[in-house]
């Protein structure tokens, strides 16, 4: 029944992962021209990558404990911000033309916005969502609350004022593919959203954490008496869940280069849509789902945009009558 | 007779009872007791959103649903009205026309997401709330030949309403007897008779069967309640009421556009109000309403004294600017919410009980 890593042995369902190539190949002969399909695709899947690492941190987090956190945009925006901090006084680096440099100063802005998210997390966690575990309608008033005092706390700490984030030198641009042109950092989100799918995916399903966090979201109670301490568990998994919240954040803020104490929350609609089209704790139902979402957002605002506001709506409503549970229902309920 | 028309629902504490008294006369004599446009501009907010605020509680503090979508009903009943005046002209019967037409739309929208909360759980339900409510936001600036987009629209409300004109001569007690005082005494009997309307909706059998479904559905349903029907019927009378507050503010804004009518953050400011004031009683909305409109309007104000009292320390001062004033309420929510579920009339309640 577990999907978060279907095991060889299991039937694995296909139709699901399908989809998004299906929309792909559909979306071919309307756009008529390939290049354009190229570029197309190409921004689809990376804003879907992207979107990705926000939302599997949400997903994930129901998954194993049940908590529907509203909070979570605030990581996004507070992981922006706090690469904002390591990425504006190394402007000089980031902005040299040496692709070197541009890593030198990006890659600490990462850890530390990954860091400052994971560790906030853990706040969050012990001192919001904690007294609230197994209430559902507390748990989204609460988290809610959490998510305004935050946004609150960004404005006051940095200003009302949007930052500007300008992408590092050697990620601007695009590279030619026959006709089509792909922007840079489009390939990067890309990239880094295959990677943390993988990493997510070999942790799950090849390690003992893995398994472990797995059977807790199939059955927690179970676990506990089997010795584990789900609750360090959790904590663990809220943790991680933050810490992507806090990668995409940077990464969106990278995107869009700018920085508002807003941007969470404005994405947070996107990220609900994706984990619901996937199935509320399922990584695999995510990741489509983010594709989905991305592609046809894309796809939609190229050939109808007035029917891009639509799409993604029309989209979910479309999964749920064929799946009520979205792509990949998970066990816990 | 009283008991009556609280649907022998009283305050049933002493300080809550006065609290209602004093707000009730104060939003009723609020032209002669406060007078100047902004103080009535602010008593005019309060009457509307303690409708929205009540019609809200219904969903989530009666019937335990958590929706993202209300201000879009709010929404539709204010660009019924605002549509029907703007393109038709200025007539009580476009007045009609446009409230009618709100309602039917947002009843019909509300049934179409009630049933469809059928086939998903609960949780999602609040997810998907919030993901329409933002597609009906956008939508609403997208069509800006019909909506005008993100300018909204100004138009003109029926000769009786209007600011110029004057009902008879002279003054009452020192305030002109103009359209503006009219329409401010519409707006609060509407929104009072609409209140207590619903105050009666949440005691009558219909309402305890809400309040079943909220503490324990599965044993609802084994009652024999169809929970699912009981929930859409409390989504559309909500929707309903949403609709006639939004009808009621552009009445009174002449204006209605995506920012004062469909956007988030008014979502959650009536999640502030429900929650501060006290979930699960029609009264915590009243106080709920009175006390953040009141906090939106003049604790600004005041923290703009705080704020230059203590320009000389590090940090306290941005924290106390007036912008910032939703992270003080949003403190007062996430504290209320653990301590204080029951709000404001929670705490009043108990406090007066004998011990």
């Amino acid at each position: 029944m577990t999907t978060l890593s279907p095991s060889p042995a299991k039937r694995v369902d296909l139709l699901p992962p399908l989809l998004p190539v299906a929309l792909m190949l559909a979306a071919l002969p309307l756009i008529g021209s390939p290049s354009a399909w190229v570029t197309l695709t190409a921004a689809g899947l990376a804003m879907g990558m992207m979107i990705f690492i926000m939302a599997s941190g949400l997903t994930l987090i129901f998954g194993l404990m049940d908590v529907l956190n509203f909070g979570h945009g605030a990581f996004i925006s507070i992981g922006a911000y706090v690469a904002t901090l390591v990425l504006l006084p190394l402007a000089g680096w980031t902005q040299a033309d040496s692709l070197a440099l541009n890593l030198a100063a990006l890659a600490p802005a990462i850890l530390v916005a990954m860091a400052v998210t994971g560790a906030l997390g853990l706040v969050f966690e012990r001192v919001i969502v904690m007294p609230v575990y197994g209430q559902h309608l507390k748990q989204i008033l609460v988290t809610m609350g959490g998510l305004i005092v935050a946004e609150q706390l960004l404005a006051a700490l940095w200003g009302p004022n949007q930052i500007p984030l300008p992408l590092p030198a050697a990620l601007r641009g695009s590279v030619a593919l026959g006709d089509a042109a792909i922007e840079k950092y489009r390939l990067v989100a890309v990239i880094v959203g295959l990677v943390v799918f993988v990493a997510m995916l070999a942790v799950l399903g090849r390690t003992k954490l893995g398994l472990l966090i797995r059977a807790g979201v199939e059955n927690g109670e179970m676990v506990e008496a089997l010795g584990y301490r789900i609750r360090r568990l959790f904590v663990g998994v809220f943790m991680a869940g933050s810490a992507l919240a806090g990668l995409g954040g940077v990464m969106w803020a990278l995107y869009r280069e700018s920085v508002t104490a807003g941007m969470g929350l404005e994405v947070m609609v996107l990220i609900f849509i994706v984990v619901i089209v996937g199935g509320l704790g399922s990584v695999g139902g995510c990741f489509l789902g983010s594709l989905l979402v991305a592609l046809l957002a894309n796809y939609t605002g190229f050939l109808a945009p007035k029917l891009a506001l639509g799409s993604n709506i029309f989209l979910m409503v479309a999964i749920l009558l064929w799946r009520p549970q979205g792509l990949y229902p998970v066990g816990k309920g | 007779m009283l008991d009556g028309l609280l649907s022998y629902d009283p305050p049933r504490s002493r300080w809550l009872a006065l609290a209602l008294i004093a707000i009730l006369l104060g939003l009723a004599l609020a032209p002669f007791l406060f007078p100047g446009t902004r103080a009535l501009n602010v008593a005019t907010k309060i009457c509307v959103f303690v409708l929205l605020v009540a019609s809200y509680d219904l969903l989530l503090g009666y019937t335990g649903i958590v929706s993202f979508a209300h201000t879009m009903f709010y929404g539709i009943g204010g660009y019924g009205v605002a549509l029907m005046l703007y393109g038709f002209g200025p007539s009580w019967a476009n007045v009609g026309l446009g409230v009618a037409a709100a309602l039917v739309v947002a009843v019909v929208l509300a049934l179409a997401i009630g049933l469809f909360s059928l086939r998903v759980k609960a949780i999602f339900f609040a997810m998907i709330t919030l993901a329409i409510a933002s597609a009906f936001a956008i939508l609403a600036s997208q069509l800006s030949s019909l909506t005008g987009g993100e300018d909204g629209r100004t138009y003109a409300v029926p000769e009786l309403l209007r600011p110029g004109t004057r009902l008879a001569e002279g003054s009452l007690l020192g305030v002109a007897l103009t359209g503006r005082l009219i329409t401010y005494y519409l707006v609060f009997v509407a929104s009072l008779v609409l209140f207590l309307v619903l105050l009666r909706i949440v005691n009558s059998p219909f309402g305890r069967v809400l309040q079943a479904i909220r503490e324990n559905p599965f044993r609802a349903e084994a009652l024999g309640y169809r929970t699912v029907v009981y929930r859409t019927l409390a989504t559309c009378v909500a929707a309903a009421m949403a609709a006639l507050a939004g009808a009621l503010m552009a009445l009174w804004l002449r204006y209605t556009g995506p920012d004062t009518t469909l956007s988030l953050s008014i979502m959650i400011d009536i999640l502030l109000m429900v929650v501060i004031g006290g979930m699960g009683t029609m009264y915590g909305a009243v106080l709920g309403a009175t006390l953040f409109v009141l906090a939106q309007n003049y604790l600004q104000d005041l923290m703009a004294k705080a704020a230059d009292a203590t320009a000389a320390l590090p940090l306290l001062p941005r924290l106390l600017h007036p912008d910032r004033w939703l992270l003080w309420l949003g403190v007062l929510f996430v504290l209320s919410v653990y301590f204080f579920p029951n709000g404001i009339v929670g705490s009043l309640r108990r406090g007066d009980r004998p011990r």
